[in-house]
């Protein structure tokens, strides 16, 4: 397939999730390209990084998320730029998934599941944009 | 698309889980599962989730799930799950939930575990 680049801008708004994810995934055709399995990984990995950005980097929501998706036939990518507050999610520390139930909370899951269900992740910070870049490694079809 | 369907049993409440619990239904399904396991709060009360029908979970339905295994947990009630698969068994394996929270192939066992 051809090299592709395609952007929207969406309110960060948890209520558009589902709009984003079929930005992402649907249109275009994405989903048909992509490994079955892969393609749960990206959705999950999709729905953890939007709830980020909606709940924590805007102080008066709900301030633009846009979304930039780049496909090549060795790879399948998602840029998620936000221009909230700084915040690296991959600085924080990973939780400690062998603790049990009593000492278990929540926090830092989302983050946990998108590092390991993506091939790589990169934060960085580009002026007043939070870039999170998600990647998916595709088999090279015969 | 979500749907959960609770039945009364003996020892608790079985729970029928289908579709996708997300950032959208997984406040819904913790109201709902805590509504139940407070009905009688001195009582112990086990819950066994069916995800045979469970096709996605993210780390805010893992949330919920966790919110009530802690309040079922002081009177002895234990939250045991059967039926995975796919990327549901995926995200319990990474978040290391499968370690603390007794996993299941069947419906059968997991009742063999919680003594029934």
């Amino acid at each position: 397939m051809e090299n592709t680049v395609r952007e929207r801008v969406f309110p960060a708004s948890l209520d558009l999730l589902g709009d984003i994810r079929a930005f992402i995934l649907e249109e275009d055709g994405a989903e048909e390209r992509l490994p079955p399995k892969r393609v749960a990984h990206l959705d999950v990995a999709i729905e953890e990084i939007v709830v980020n950005i909606c709940s924590y980097a805007y102080e008066t929501p709900p301030g633009e998320l846009t979304i930039r998706v780049e496909e090549k036939p060795e790879f399948f990518a998602v840029d998620f730029l936000d221009n909230g507050v700084a915040f690296d999610p991959l600085a924080m520390d990973e939780p400690d998934v062998s603790l049990p139930l009593e000492k278990r909370d929540a926090g830092g899951l989302g983050i946990l599941l998108v590092r390991r269900m993506m091939d790589e992740v990169h934060y960085s910070r580009k002026g007043t944009l939070n870039s999170l870049r998600i990647v998916v490694d595709t088999p090279r079809m015969p | 698309m979500f749907e959960m369907h609770f039945t009364v049993e003996t020892w608790g409440r079985s729970v029928l889980l289908s579709g996708r619990l997300d950032a959208r239904s997984a406040p819904d399904f913790e109201k709902a599962a805590l509504a139940a396991a407070d009905e009688q709060p001195e009582k112990r009360l086990h819950m066994l989730l069916d995800f045979s029908g469970l096709e996605y979970i993210s780390s805010a339905g893992l949330r919920s799930i966790l919110v009530l295994a802690k309040r079922l947990s002081p009177s002895g009630g234990k939250v045991v799950l059967c039926g995975m698969s796919g990327v549901v068994e995926e995200v319990f394996g990474v978040s290391g939930f499968d370690s603390f929270l007794p996993v299941t192939k069947s419906r059968e066992e997991a009742l063999r575990l919680l003594g029934e």
